[in-house]
């Protein structure tokens, strides 16, 4: 070790008896090597250790932290263990690190086990739903309250969060749910090819985009972009005290930023639905078109007879009823995890998790109960 | 230990600083001080290489400025809110440097953690998250990872905006006993009276609108003898138009 700037010798002056004499500069760069060569020294037992620093020259902060630790780490072995010899600087560094006597800090909540963390989550399941629970009931109070005071809602967002909902998800909505139409489209072909009923493709992929493809794709979509944006935003606001602001200055934020949110999405979902509807068609179309040599008039024909003539437009309006529920859970979830956020930037990102993975689990309950409720009373 | 000349501060083409001159000494406690938007933290990020400057040059220990690129840095910097990473606890704040920069071993990269919190007043709130912190805990936390390594300069963004007067009086003496004990060469920013007549013998006073250095030497000097009217206001707590 050419670059070594201290030495380390272990002596026993008595059998049972350590000395362990330091010299030269011990600083924090050395550190490592220090304390590697200190517990090799040390392997061979005695009763009492003295760690001799009058040849030490200098000693900083991180060398000295290492010194309290092996001398704490005796005497909790039992070995007596002190520090002799240090002069000047060193022993002003000495005394520094041990000036400073514990604190009473607050117990920190520590993990108990297995049940006790079931237990916690159970709790905080729990909790969450209250919140989630009480959250609705406000915005529903404040919606309400806003029809008497239109004037109370913060308008002037809305414009510009209908565009980044809606607008700005466009391109993404149409690649999406034109694939859906198209994989519906070519699964549908190899199966109805088989028993010569190629026209009922344009039924399957018209119904199945229309009464459940294309409003839950787009929800999942709308969750993903705008959701998690929601949450983000609030979030940010919330660590940053910009939600503790618009209280102070009596700007409530369910008016100020929840609102405008609910109610965007709960019109540009239903309007991006209906653009996926049809570009579903659409990929239904060309694996009928491309694939099954049908014609283009045979195919819209045999989808008019499915949506109007046999559904009197009730599957479209179904869809179209079904994402207004899905656009409403987008921004609720959202928002109010968003507005729930505690913790900084971790907190910001573990809200907007929650928020996406809340609302995906919410948008399959929504659905389910709609299907289930199609069926039980047969629209 | 820092020299910096002819050094000139901005946005695009928007100046804000320029003709700075002045040296650090080292184990110094060196302030920058100055009203609101004087362009102090701008001055700060800018020695501790968090923003290029548009001229003349920052020398440290003799080196130009030193960049951010890879190696291990040669001095802490505690940010005005602590800056701590929030989905750290304060231990593993403090051992992240240790853990980046030395090949030491978990029981010595613990140990030499603890031991910053300890010296800072922060024993016993190792597994507390950031957000679990006061404002001057942050702080506190903060100074315990920004001495980490060791490093024999500190740069500090406003240490005591914010705090209650205990507490600042607090941190004002911690950064007096870090200075007299480690011999630690500290630049602080900062605008509040008390701490910079407690805590320095030598600082640059900043004012926006000449772009520049007003007043430079003991702020106790300056307070009585300072020739410039802003310079007396400000130390005097006075207003122009008074």
């Amino acid at each position: 070790m050419t670059d070594r700037t201290f030495e380390v010798n272990r002596v026993d002056p008595e059998a049972d008896r350590a000395e362990l004499r330091f010299s030269g500069e011990l600083n924090f760069r050395d550190t490592s090597r220090l304390w590697r060569d200190v517990r090799e020294l040390l392997e061979r037992p005695a009763r009492s250790v003295r760690f001799d620093l009058s040849a030490v020259e200098g000693l900083d902060g991180g060398s000295t932290a290492l010194l309290l630790k092996l001398q704490s780490e005796l005497s909790e072995r039992g070995t007596q263990a002190e520090i002799v010899g240090a002069q000047g600087r060193v022993r002003a560094m000495l005394d520094l690190y041990r000036a400073h006597p514990a604190r009473l800090a607050p117990p920190h909540p520590e993990d108990a086990g297995f049940f006790d963390r079931v237990g916690r989550l159970t709790l905080e399941w729990l909790e969450d739903l209250r919140a989630m629970m009480a959250f609705i009931g406000d915005v529903l109070a404040y919606a309400i309250s806003a029809l008497r005071a239109p004037r109370s809602v913060h308008w002037r967002d809305l414009g510009d969060l209908m565009v980044r909902a809606g607008v700005d998800g466009l391109p993404i909505i149409i690649l999406i749910n034109f694939l859906v139409g198209l994989v519906v489209g070519f699964q549908a072909a190899v199966q109805l090819e088989q028993v010569g009923a190629d026209i009922l493709i344009a039924d399957l992929v018209v119904l199945s985009v229309v009464r459940e493809l294309a409003p839950l794709m787009t929800a999942i979509v709308v969750a993903g972009r705008s959701g998690a944006a929601y949450a983000a935003e609030l979030g940010t606001m919330k660590v940053s005290e910009e939600i503790d602001a618009l209280e102070t200055l009596r700007l409530d934020a369910y008016r100020f930023l929840v609102l405008p949110r609910l109610i965007a999405l709960v019109v540009m979902v239903p309007m991006l639905t209906l653009v996926a509807d049809v570009v579903g068609a659409l990929g239904g179309l060309v694996v009928a078109v491309f694939a099954m040599d049908l014609t283009v008039a045979a195919y819209l024909n045999e989808a008019h007879f499915a949506l109007v003539d046999l559904g009197s437009g009730h599957h479209v309006a179904g869809g179209l009823v079904k994402s207004v529920f899905f656009g409403a859970a987008i921004a609720l979830i959202a928002c109010q995890r968003g507005l729930a956020t505690q913790g900084g930037a971790a907190g910001v990102g573990r809200a907007t998790t929650s928020a996406v993975v809340t609302t995906l689990f919410v948008l399959i309950l929504v659905d389910a109960g709609f299907t289930i409720l199609g069926h039980v009373f047969d629209f | 230990m820092i020299d910096v000349e002819n050094l000139a501060l901005g946005f695009g083409e928007t100046v804000i600083l320029e003709n700075l001159n002045f040296s650090v000494q080292r184990g110094e406690v060196f302030v920058i001080l100055g009203g609101s938007g004087s362009g102090k933290t701008t001055l700060l990020k800018c020695l501790v290489g968090l923003l290029q400057p548009l001229r003349g040059s920052v020398r440290i220990e003799g080196a130009t400025r030193p960049g951010l690129n890879g190696e291990p840095p040669s001095y802490g910097v505690l940010f005005q809110s602590g800056a701590l990473f929030s989905s750290l606890s304060v231990l593993d704040n403090v051992r992240l440097p240790l853990e980046k920069w030395t090949d030491l071993d978990d029981a010595a990269t613990d140990a030499i953690a603890r031991s910053k919190l300890r010296l800072v007043g922060l024993e016993g709130f190792e597994a507390y998250l950031p957000a679990e912190l006061s404002g001057g805990m942050k702080k506190r936390a903060g100074i315990a990872r920004a001495l980490a390594l060791e490093s024999p300069l500190l740069f500090l963004d406003e240490p005591s905006a914010g705090l209650d007067p205990v507490t600042a009086v607090e941190l004002d003496e911690l950064i007096l006993t870090l200075n007299s004990s480690l011999g630690m060469t500290m630049v602080i920013v900062t605008h509040e009276l008390e701490s910079i007549f407690k805590i320095t013998r030598s600082c640059i006073m900043l004012d926006r609108e000449a772009k520049g250095i007003i007043a430079q030497g003991d702020p106790r000097e300056l307070r009585e003898h300072a020739s410039d009217q802003r310079v007396l206001h400000f130390f005097n707590r006075t207003s122009p138009g008074a």
